[in-house]
């Protein structure tokens, strides 16, 4: 990566401005704290490579070994692996398409809009963010049992296609950036509520969309105890599930489950890595304002 | 269409009022009037709908589950409070507690201590900043299951982390078979998950103090300690609230931790030796789910979510208690419960 040239307020943070040692200092921490960050991840690629003998013997081998290929197939004709990981691409991606949409459209009403018991609207919606998701699990899960929506994607899909959170923010960023002149503009030329939405303001929320779909996109792909309670049919799990029945089923077989677990962490630091940059900045913007 | 009903009309309170004094008698002279809302009403309605079957119900639902004994099958049988007693003389729920304040103890104070030392030493950086943002988040965005498998295994009898013990000469820590042994490792992955994603929210809460105040404090011939004391701690409040009380709700309910690796071990039993992992959530998915008991399960539901209320709010008036006296959080914290004790 090329070198940041900016200047930074950090100019007068007197950590910063430190003797030649204190910097040598500073940028040793920090890249011992980035080895730690990162080591579990190597160490899921030695674990996957070797055979269970090397991961258990002493010393322990270091190294990735040559037998990586041969435990993703075992993985492949272990466990369902493509069907789970279809339930979740499909339950995220599903998802989050749902979220932006409905999110979007509402926080561009509470941002541009008045109308009748506004204020209260909003109120209450901020007050559901408060609710902890595990006080109504039980219930939750014989709502769904209720609607014959127990071991349906429905289940992972639905309940969670509009959130308050993702209507807060959106509705912060449509206030900043969203300038009143563009939507008159708009209504000269006859357009309604909908066609504003979508022609006007729905271009200029990319950024922000961008930001709430990864955000939504890793949430739903890493969840675990909603879809462990309510995909009853050991047949049809997420990825997560299958990984937490392998590590059941196989436990004495480390190889072939840690062979699972980089499989099922790939295809999501791929997304992430693709849109790190925007999202670091943007979640850092979000949790300053509220 | 009327005038009210014109949509660039931008006073839109006063169009409010002149409807609401028309009555509804004006209804059939000027339809476009409440239509003007149809589009704004529709828009946000898709979050009340949803709210109201998958939230809003469940809620009250779960309420009324916990008076009631069910397995999820049969009939439910009415029992009254009768859960809640049976809760509160449940041993195991109250070890349970007793783990997941532990844990959250134990996890919690070093991670947002780790966090802000480290979100300092990268504030004062200025080269490859985004590279080191990408690596101390990657944790957070890893699926918590297969990083749980990762570090089972890293603390195994024979595993990684005793290995490198048996260099400098410890042997055989019991890291998933002893108490403490077990509540560290929890621990230490909750930390190694969360210190980058908080160190991120407190480097953004860093970068938004004016550099000015730092320009004042170096002029007043302030040095490094009375700087972070006096300007930076007071200007990151905010931030550091925000990280406390997220940090509490999501660390009264860990699960996925503790139920992924012990499910693994060869001792089979929910919550690992001597149920020192069993947390409140792992507790009450295990009687509801695998026991059957949704009363009770619904039951412990509002038990946790009282504890995280209180919690929270606890949190809350520790962190932003001392708003106005900057002579410390402490005295002010014993002068507001003197007061309340005087009330």
């Amino acid at each position: 990566m090329a070198a940041d040239e900016r200047t930074t307020g950090s100019a007068g943070l007197a950590i910063g401005s430190g003797s030649r040692l204190t910097r040598v200092c500073v940028r040793g921490v920090l890249l011992l704290g980035v080895l730690i960050s990162l080591f579990p991840f190597y160490w899921l690629v030695v674990m996957a490579s070797g055979t269970t003998q090397d991961i258990y013997q002493y010393p322990p081998k270091l190294v990735p070994g040559p037998h990586l290929l041969d435990n993703m197939r075992r993985v492949l004709d272990t466990v369902d692996f493509f069907g789970s990981l279809l339930n979740t691409v499909v339950a995220a991606v599903l998802g989050t398409a749902l979220v932006l949409f409905f999110d979007s459209l509402a926080a561009f009403a509470f941002a541009k809009y008045e109308f009748p018991a506004k204020k209260l609207l909003f109120g209450a919606l901020l007050a559901t963010y408060m609710i902890p998701a595990q006080l109504s699990l039980v219930p939750q899960f014989v709502t769904m049992a209720e609607f014959g929506w127990a071991g349906s994607l429905k289940a992972l899909i639905i309940p969670g296609a509009a959130n308050a959170f993702g209507i807060f923010w959106m509705r912060q960023y449509a206030q900043n950036s969203l300038p009143d002149e563009l939507l008159d503009a708009g209504r000269i030329d006859g357009a309604g509520f909908f066609r504003l939405y979508w022609q006007v303001a729905m271009p200029l929320f990319r950024p922000a969309l961008a930001f709430l779909g990864i955000f939504t996109f890793i949430s739903i792909w890493n969840d675990y105890i909603w879809p462990l309670v309510v995909m009853i049919d050991p047949d049809k799990v997420t990825l997560q599930v299958a990984l937490a029945n392998l590590n059941v089923l196989y436990n004495t077989d480390y190889s072939l489950v840690m062979a699972g677990a980089l499989m099922s962490v790939i295809p999501l630091i791929i997304v992430f890595l693709l849109g790190a940059r925007h999202f670091l900045r943007d979640l850092a913007a979000g949790a300053t304002k509220m | 269409m009327t005038t009210v009903a014109d949509p660039a009309d931008a006073g839109a309170p006063a169009a409010d009022r002149a409807e609401r004094a028309d009555g509804r008698g004006s209804r059939a002279k000027a339809p476009g009037g409440r239509r003007r809302h149809v589009g704004p009403l529709l828009a946000i309605s898709p979050f009340y709908v949803l709210f109201a079957v998958f939230g809003a119900f469940p809620v009250v639902f779960s309420l009324y589950l916990s008076f009631q004994d069910w397995d999820g099958i049969g009939d439910m049988r009415f029992v009254g409070l009768k859960q809640y007693g049976w809760l509160l003389e449940d041993s195991v729920f109250w070890h349970s507690v007793l783990n997941t304040f532990e844990i959250w103890f134990l996890s919690t104070v070093p991670m947002l201590f780790l966090a802000l030392v480290l979100a300092f030493l990268l504030h004062s950086q200025v080269r490859f900043t985004g590279a080191y943002r990408v690596a101390y988040f990657i944790p957070n965005v890893t699926s918590m299951v297969a990083m749980t498998v990762v570090f089972g295994s890293v603390f195994a009898q024979t595993g990684l982390a005793n290995s490198a013990l048996r260099l400098v000469g410890v042997d055989g820590v019991g890291w998933l078979s002893s108490e403490w042994g077990i509540k560290s490792s929890l621990s230490i992955m909750i930390i190694w998950r969360w210190v980058g994603y908080n160190a991120l929210i407190f480097l953004a809460g860093l970068q938004a103090i004016p550099t000015e105040h730092f320009e004042a404090a170096r002029v007043d011939g302030a040095n490094s300690w009375q700087t972070l004391f006096r300007v930076v701690l007071p200007q990151l409040r905010p931030v550091v609230l925000f990280a406390a009380v997220t940090s509490t709700i999501n660390g009264l309910q860990i699960f996925t931790e503790s139920q992924v690796l012990f499910q693994s071990t060869d001792v089979g039993t929910t919550g690992g030796p001597g149920q020192e992992g069993m947390t409140i959530v792992l507790y009450l998915w295990q009687k509801a789910f695998k026991d059957h008991q949704f009363g009770y399960g619904a039951a412990m539901g509002w038990l946790l979510f009282a504890i995280i209320a209180v919690f929270t709010l606890i949190n809350w008036r520790l962190v932003s208690g001392s708003d106005r006296e900057d002579r410390g959080g402490i005295r002010s914290l014993l002068r507001r419960k003197g007061a309340r004790n005087g009330r």
